[in-house]
């Protein structure tokens, strides 16, 4: 039996869903985009472009609930399936699009370059509990306007994995789409084996940027698969109750979900979102707040109700450093969202408010993945019946270390780390240097960086891609790509 | 692939009746016996603990490949004997008197046998004269105590204070192991080193077997 989790419900999440649609049909969603506001026009909303305020109607929600995929897939660089998002599957990714990295070697906050994100894409390749990778970070030595696209160039050279990413401008999304393109080799079959999920982000109250809206309108016309981070705060930026803040979330994502729906009915899309309980002392948005983690699952209950995949940024901390923190933030949210069966958990390897990436949290998060994707699994009888056999065989033999029961099951009863995870005595533990977690992951990142491999992505393909950013970052004056080797 | 090294590929993966069977076909071969039992059996033993080490295999693998070497040692012995080649070594292991946990100590007997060693179980609940004893009946150059408890520890050091007395001391390797144990309290009491786990223990009792031939 899967273990599951449940804050919510059937009769609370009704009356959550009839309120924000309710909000979104009386007092409107704020969307700044003339392509939208023409789109929602023409299929029966009333629109103030004035205050590019739409007012939704029910049956336009319901088309766009009657229309949105159920399940999606994503493939990696080469075309075989990597994430299944369906049902209760959980898969995890890294936080995305952090500002700062930690370095490791003088343990200070600073920002990241394109050999640093070349490293984490050559670590994520190896981190065996993630399934995805993200554009974690913002390399800071191309040009702003290129960051986004950089990011997923070199996200798609140096890891097969697909990628959840997202466009900081509405021009960034053509050279976006076109290295997916250039991998596929064709429109067609990039919708049929999408290779990224975009975030696009509401921002809240109740309101769609023109870039955020566009980006979501854009992908639609790909069906390329888009995630909504709905951010509502609670206690600021919306009403500090859990439930008050579930209902603005519940209007800022179905407003996405009706613009993508009417853009390409059917597109994929995963119900997410970034909500926060407000830390009213230090005026911070703490992801780590139990708060936080109980909106983000009961958000996913509301998806799931809908009959929508779903996400969550959750599995991270706000912790500045390795410490008892991090470690107690990502493991409780990992634990509930895999409990609660979010099904692209957006988190490993982000701290201090989703800002700043670790390499060494990224390797430490994968083991918390790892052990959340255990719980998951359950407890279910193994040859355990009858059990007079075994137990005659523990007994005639002493122990069971060679059973054949044994050797069968104790790689999957248990979830065996790697040794960045110290499970070793004291004394065996001083023997190797009395390492500290951050010591041990330090270790692991060098390990998996020296052993990694090209991938198997053709050299005409790679060559493509590169000859595709080049020609993006000569827009902007750059005259060549940062070296990479 | 030569016939030791499908002695030492087959004890890897742990199938007795193919180490058996190829060790079989070495004795018939005429090949050495202790070339046998050093660049077949022990040298497969030998993979298997750095593997171990590495993390890249578990010990149920270590002991199945165990197993497999007893298959292969069951054939070489009464050749050994008869040659007159001593085993790589010899240990006398235990639980000390008054405490009765031997699942660690079982692990250790196990790890030793598979890596080649001649142990002599005591069992538990043993008295230092019975440790003493052995090890001389036997001529065991290693004498490995165990125990659980922190009331039982101080046995350790009884046993090694009557050494002393008997002047057995300085010819006897005495090790120790145990939750509550540490190299510190080792040291303490005298004994020749503290073993944090099976494959120390493995590692110790080869390091003093092969000082003192």
């Amino acid at each position: 039996m899967r273990p599951t989790l449940q804050f919510l419900s059937d009769q609370l999440i009704e009356q959550i869903i009839a309120e924000g649609r309710e909000i979104m049909c009386k007092l409107g969603i704020e969307i700044h985009n003339d392509l939208a506001l023409l789109l929602m026009h023409n299929n029966g909303a009333k629109v103030d472009k004035t205050a590019s305020r739409v007012y939704f109607t029910q049956s336009l929600i319901d088309n766009a609930l009657a229309a949105v995929p159920h399940a999606f897939k994503l493939y990696d660089v080469y075309g075989n399936e990597a994430v299944d998002l369906s049902g209760f599957n959980v898969n995890f990714t890294p936080g995305s699009a952090a500002i700062n990295i930690l370095d490791s070697t003088t343990n200070k906050f600073r920002k990241p370059t394109t050999q640093d994100y070349v490293r984490y894409a050559k670590l994520m390749c190896k981190m065996n509990n993630i399934a995805s990778q993200s554009t974690a970070m913002i390399p800071s030595d191309v040009h702003e306007k290129i960051s986004d696209s950089y990011r997923l160039y070199l996200s798609l050279l140096y890891c097969d994995k697909p990628v959840v990413t997202g466009a900081f401008t509405i021009e960034a999304f053509e050279i976006m789409k076109n290295l997916q393109i250039t991998i596929r080799s064709s429109k067609e079959n990039l919708k049929a084996k999408p290779l990224t999920i975009f975030s696009c982000c509401p921002t809240s109250p109740l309101k769609w940027s023109e870039v955020t809206s566009q980006n979501l309108l854009d992908c639609a016309a790909y069906s390329i698969p888009v995630e909504y981070i709905a951010m509502p705060l609670s206690g600021f930026m919306s009403p500090v109750t859990l439930v008050g803040t579930l209902i603005q979330h519940t209007a800022e994502t179905l407003s996405g979900l009706v613009m993508s729906q009417l853009m390409n009915p059917g597109t994929p899309v995963l119900y997410g979102g970034s909500p926060a309980f407000f830390d009213v002392r230090y005026e911070t948005t703490p992801m780590g707040s139990v708060a936080t983690m109980m909106i983000d699952c009961a958000y996913n209950e509301i998806g799931k109700y809908l009959g929508i995949p779903t996400q969550a940024y959750i599995g991270l901390s706000d912790a500045k450093a390795l410490d008892a923190q991090a470690g107690f933030e990502t493991s409780l949210g990992a634990a509930l969202a895999a409990l609660a069966g979010i099904n692209n958990i957006s988190g490993p390897g982000m701290r201090d408010f989703e800002s700043c990436f670790s390499l060494e949290k990224l390797v430490v998060d994968n083991e918390i993945c790892g052990t959340a994707l255990r719980l998951i699994r359950g407890i279910e009888p193994k040859e355990d019946f009858p059990s007079l056999p075994i137990f005659e065989e523990l007994l005639r033999e002493k122990h069971l270390l060679i059973a054949d029961h044994t050797r069968k099951y104790f790689k999957e009863e248990d979830y065996i780390p790697g040794t960045v995870i110290s499970r070793a005595n004291r004394s065996r533990w001083e023997e190797e240097g009395s390492t500290t977690v951050g010591q041990r992951a330090m270790i692991e990142i060098e390990k998996h960086i020296k052993a990694w491999q090209p991938t198997n992505l053709p050299d005409n393909v790679k060559k493509e891609l590169t000859v595709l950013m080049e020609n993006e970052s000569r827009k902007y004056g750059m005259t060549k790509l940062p070296n990479i080797d | 692939m030569n016939i030791l090294q499908e002695i030492s590929v087959q004890l890897q993966q742990g199938n007795p009746k193919k180490v058996a069977e190829f060790t079989q076909q070495a004795i018939n071969e005429n090949i050495d016996t202790k070339t046998i039992l050093d660049n077949g059996l022990i040298a497969g033993m030998a993979v298997i603990g750095e593997k171990f080490k590495a993390h890249e295999i578990f010990l149920p693998d270590v002991l199945l490949a165990a197993k497999a070497m007893y298959a292969g040692m069951d054939l070489l012995k009464p050749l050994l004997v008869k040659e007159g080649i001593p085993t790589i070594g010899k240990v006398v292991i235990g639980t000390v008197q008054g405490d009765l946990h031997d699942i660690g100590k079982n692990l250790v007997v196990i790890m030793l046998r598979g890596a080649g060693f001649e142990v002599f179980d005591l069992g538990n609940d043993v008295s230092p004269e019975k440790f003493l004893e052995t090890a001389v009946k036997e001529n065991a150059i290693v004498i490995g105590m165990s125990a659980l408890l922190t009331t039982t520890m101080p046995v350790m050091k009884k046993v090694i204070d009557l050494a002393k007395e008997r002047h057995l001391y300085g010819k006897k390797k005495f090790i120790v192991g145990g939750a509550p144990l540490s190299a510190d309290y080792a040291a303490e009491i005298g004994a020749s080193a503290y073993c944090f786990d099976g494959m120390s223990a493995v590692e110790t009792v080869k390091r003093f077997t092969t000082t003192s031939s």
